[in-house]
């Protein structure tokens, strides 16, 4: 058994924020990634074009359907076995490929918010657009969208705290995130307990505000009808 | 061509029209004229379709067969080299301009306040300015009496209240058709007047076709150029109130309007 070395945790801290810093940046760029294409998604999938909606569906279901890990490791190293596809898209950046990986991941989730959002709003919305003449787009633009969102606002909030918890996975890709360099420190000083318990506490000094954060969303009132 | 620049409404025709959800057949064989500027009121029991008759007029249900012409022009259908096909959306959109509806449930717009209720569908569909639909806005609820609740959301407004602002804002789009269905039907019975009151005023005014489908009989009669009894996706009877209400053909009539004025 080792003791704890209070030397050594401080010298170690800066590297692992430094990767924390890289962790957050992943979850900030591949959430935004997941409630914009989310939102897309989801709007397809509810189209009257079967054409649209019926592999939307289905891409959704595959999706949410295999694990994280596995959707990261095909981006970064069976897609650039894949010819014909266009070379920039090929070869990604590790973090390139950690912020779509988790981007598109999460973004099948967020469709689900958004659907359950958009299907809680009355159909007489609908039908007094449609009596107004708007356009569909306006209509999802100023009468469904923004009753819809706040709605979903709680459960994506949630995977946003998930997705950071998730973004570590990026190590496996070698994007040098807070586990992967607390696992670089483990294999290169033999010490465990430092850099994974510091990893830890940075972990909860981010994801605690954050689940602040989105409790409070959940208290927000919704429009009444 | 009219001989004025008054606005008098559209005429509604509807031909041989078919509308069935399933095996259910709720409008049968339909044929329906409107006058421009008519008020016409449709009674029937319910279940017997009467709604149905203007949620395909306003396009939220499609028709199986037969033709709707709104002011002469072909609602679901376009002259295709002589050849009536079905109508594009664009089509629908442009005819559909001339129609606005009016709830029985109110859907105003839950986030937006009155006056901005109003103003959405000038703005984004007839392209006006932000300050011209807002001078028109307060115009029109100034008219329905809710000039001091601008700024009000639906929820912080009475049924009556919810119910003149939706008004006011179909009246922003200058429909020549209004439909109205149930209006009255759930508001608390204190409310009912209010509401009616409106429907007088722009009943007298005859600036446009009202259709509506009410359980109200006075307002019926007092209001109405002619009530239609609908029952069974058809047209049993139809007739000025007078006749209609005092002097009906039909048995069925009779023991509907017992039903309707006993209670």
């Amino acid at each position: 058994m080792t003791r704890w070395d209070w030397d050594y945790a401080w010298e170690i801290t800066p590297g692992l924020i430094q990767g924390m810093l890289t962790t957050i940046l992943a979850t900030l760029l591949g959430i935004t990634v997941a409630v914009i294409l989310g939102l897309f998604l989801a709007i397809g999938r509810r189209s009257d074009r079967k054409w649209i909606s019926y592999p939307l569906a289905w891409i959704i279901e595959f999706i949410r359907s295999t694990p994280l890990l596995i959707q990261l490791f095909f981006l970064f190293y069976a897609l650039p076995l894949i010819t014909f596809i266009p070379e920039p898209i090929r070869f990604l950046s590790p973090l390139t490929a950690l912020v779509v990986g988790l981007g598109v991941h999460y973004a099948c989730y967020c469709s689900e918010a958004y659907r359950a959002g958009i299907n809680s709003v009355d159909k007489g919305q609908w039908e007094a657009s449609t009596s107004l003449n708007l356009k569909m787009t306006t209509t999802w633009r100023s009468v469904i969208l923004p009753q819809a969102i706040p709605r979903a606002l709680p459960p994506l909030g949630n995977y946003f705290v998930g997705m950071f918890k998730d973004a570590p996975q990026g190590s496996a890709i070698t994007v040098a995130g807070v586990l992967f360099v607390a696992r670089a420190l483990q294999s290169a000083d033999f010490r465990t307990v430092e850099p994974y318990t510091i990893a830890g506490i940075l972990f909860l000094i981010v994801s605690i505000p954050a689940a602040i954060f989105v409790r409070s969303l959940e208290r927000r009132t919704f429009y009444e009808t | 061509m009219k001989p004025d620049n008054k606005r008098t409404g559209a005429s509604v025709a509807m031909r041989q029209v078919v509308k069935a959800f399933g095996e259910n057949v709720v409008l049968n064989k339909l044929d329906l004229d409107v006058d421009p500027g008519e008020v016409v009121v449709i009674i029937g029991p319910s279940g017997s379709g009467k709604t149905t008759i203007l949620r395909v007029i306003m396009t939220l249900e499609r028709i199986d067969e037969g033709t709707i012409e709104i002011d002469g022009r072909h609602l679901y259908h376009e002259q295709k080299n002589g050849v009536l096909t079905p109508a594009s959306e664009k089509h629908i959109r442009s005819v559909r301009s001339d129609i606005s509806m009016v709830f029985q449930h109110f859907n105003l717009f839950p986030h937006m306040s009155a006056r901005e209720n109003v103003m959405l569908a000038p703005m984004k569909v007839k392209g006006m300015t932000e300050d011209e639909a807002d001078v028109q806005a307060q115009e029109l609820l100034n008219k329905v009496g809710l000039g001091d609740k601008l700024d009000h959301r639906p929820s912080e407004l009475s049924g009556g209240q919810k119910q003149r602002v939706a008004i006011a804002r179909s009246l922003a789009m200058e429909p020549k058709v209004m439909l109205f269905d149930e209006v009255t039907s759930a508001l608390d019975p204190e409310l009912v007047g209010e509401v009616l009151t409106v429907l007088r005023e722009l009943a007298a005014s005859g600036e446009m076709t009202m259709m509506m489908v009410t359980h109200e009989m006075g307002f019926a009669s007092e209001m109405a150029d002619r009530v239609l009894m609908f029952d069974r996706g058809q047209i049993l009877e139809q007739g000025p109130p007078d006749k209609l209400f005092k002097d009906p053909d039909h048995e069925r009539t009779k023991t509907f309007l017992r039903a309707v004025l006993s209670h």
